[in-house]
């Protein structure tokens, strides 16, 4: 059957998410909780990516900080800013080579979890990140989205 | 290392050209003393965890350089016993002093302090994550001893897991080409994180349980002490305390006859006294070491010597 979803005047489309973290990433958002107009679409059939989720925000543009915690569980998704029912920006979800206030370290005894600061997390390669403080490094999938 | 500050918080900052020209300039201050180099300095030595060692050397080389010293060697009686956070007291020590030197029981302290800080911040110990100024210290005496850092093989042995010099020392010794064998209870091994950069830097390393295994191959015998204070609970630290201990009848015969003994100190018994007098004892030599080689981070992260990293 052929999936209906009603065209986005203005808002956000997130397109091309792993179907598994669709729930997830609204909940980053708290979409649930907003009074957001949300449409939500999952195990949708998608030539690239085999299954794929769709989430439409009606009359919303994301912040940079959400984009890049959406980036903690779904690099490679790409996000549509429509306008008057066109898609007048597209980018892909990247994650940034710092992550500033995004990740809570899963250390206890660093730094950034006794004193009053912001996280920092430098992104590394083999799909790690690591504390700018205490330079424990966690694998992007495990990190502590705050 | 930043161009624009010469704080010293990680071995990671620092470049092999850099190390081993702290350890130039070590060697060129031990020899040639420098009384009044830091004349009309201030050092803050700010101690917010207990220290003999690495205390004492930083003022005695401050001393040795003409400098003045202020701090407190316990956060007792300071406004962080009564809730004053580190930034606040790192704000207020940097406008006391030209240099800070600074232990921390929290890991990523002193990274945090040299954020806020208007003078260089030097880190003397933060939680079990870095103590940069003990790896030195450690490289000037393995250099001492064997006129080069290069291709060691070198066995880490006892708490790994919370030890924060040899989490220190094993970053350093990726620039040198050091084989490493990690001698630990599975509990107390090296943490996955020092594995990563280790396996990034294509350095070999071995993870065994018996030191007898490797004793024959090794240069150097790195012990540390099984660290109370930063055990969780008292049940895991008496599952695994005393679990390496070494003496003449387990050394003597059985390893390579230049290999050396360090040891970060202070030692409970895992070092039995009859190795003292022994030449592969080289720990105490490593605590004199300090001197010089803390002498060498105070001068060069002031700028009062050449440059780090400058030919």
């Amino acid at each position: 059957m052929e999936l209906q979803i009603t065209a986005l005047k203005n808002g956000t489309v997130i397109d091309h998410l792993p179907s598994d973290k669709t729930i997830k990433i609204m909940d980053l958002l708290d979409l649930g909780n907003k009074e957001d107009k949300v449409t939500v679409a999952f195990n949708v059939d998608s030539k690239k990516d085999g299954k794929k989720g769709i989430i439409k925000i009606s009359e919303r543009k994301l912040s940079e900080k959400e984009m890049e915690k959406i980036g903690i569980l779904a690099q490679g998704s790409t996000v549509n800013i429509i306008e008057s029912y066109r898609v007048v920006e597209k980018k892909i979800i990247k994650l940034p080579k710092l992550l500033k206030d995004i990740v809570e370290c899963p250390n206890a005894k660093c730094i950034s979890n006794i004193e009053n600061i912001r996280s920092k997390f430098e992104l590394e390669e083999n799909n790690k990140i690591r504390c700018s403080y205490c330079e424990r490094t966690v694998a992007i999938e495990e990190a502590i989205i705050k | 290392m930043k161009e624009s500050r010469k704080d010293i918080i990680s071995m990671r900052d620092l470049s092999k050209e850099e190390i081993l020209h702290i350890l130039d300039t070590a060697r060129y201050l031990e020899e040639n003393p420098q009384a009044e180099l830091m004349k009309g300095r201030v050092v803050s030595t700010l101690f917010f965890e207990p220290s003999t060692r690495t205390r004492l050397s930083f003022w005695s080389a401050a001393q040795r350089l003409g400098a003045q010293v202020l701090g407190f060697d316990s956060p007792d009686g300071t406004s962080a016993k009564k809730g004053e956070s580190l930034t606040d007291t790192i704000r207020m020590a940097s406008s006391y002093s030209d240099i800070i030197v600074m232990r921390h029981p929290n890991d990523g302290a002193a990274r945090l302090a040299s954020e806020v800080s208007k003078v260089p911040i030097l880190n003397a110990g933060d939680g079990s994550n870095q103590h940069p100024s003990q790896t030195l210290l450690d490289l000037y005496t393995i250099q001492k001893k064997f006129g080069s850092l290069d291709g060691k093989k070198i066995a880490f042995v006892g708490d790994l897991k919370y030890g924060r010099t040899v989490h220190s020392l094993a970053k350093a010794l990726t620039h040198f080409g050091a084989i490493m064998y990690f001698v630990a209870p599975e509990s107390l091994q090296m943490p996955e994180y020092i594995c990563d950069d280790l396996e990034k830097s294509g350095i070999e390393y071995y993870k065994v349980e018996d030191y007898r295994e490797i004793l024959d191959k090794i240069d150097i015998f790195y012990m540390t002490r099984i660290q109370r204070e930063r055990f969780p609970d008292d049940e895991e630290y008496e599952k695994v305390k005393g679990i390496y201990i070494i003496n003449k009848e387990s050394i003597i015969g059985k390893c390579k006859e230049e290999m050396i003994i360090l040891h970060p100190l202070p030692r409970v018994n895992e070092i039995d006294v009859d190795l003292d007098n022994t030449p592969h004892a080289m720990y105490f030599e490593q605590a004199a070491n300090g001197v010089p080689t803390r002498q060498a981070l105070l001068a060069l992260s002031l700028g009062l010597v050449k440059k780090l990293g400058d030919e």
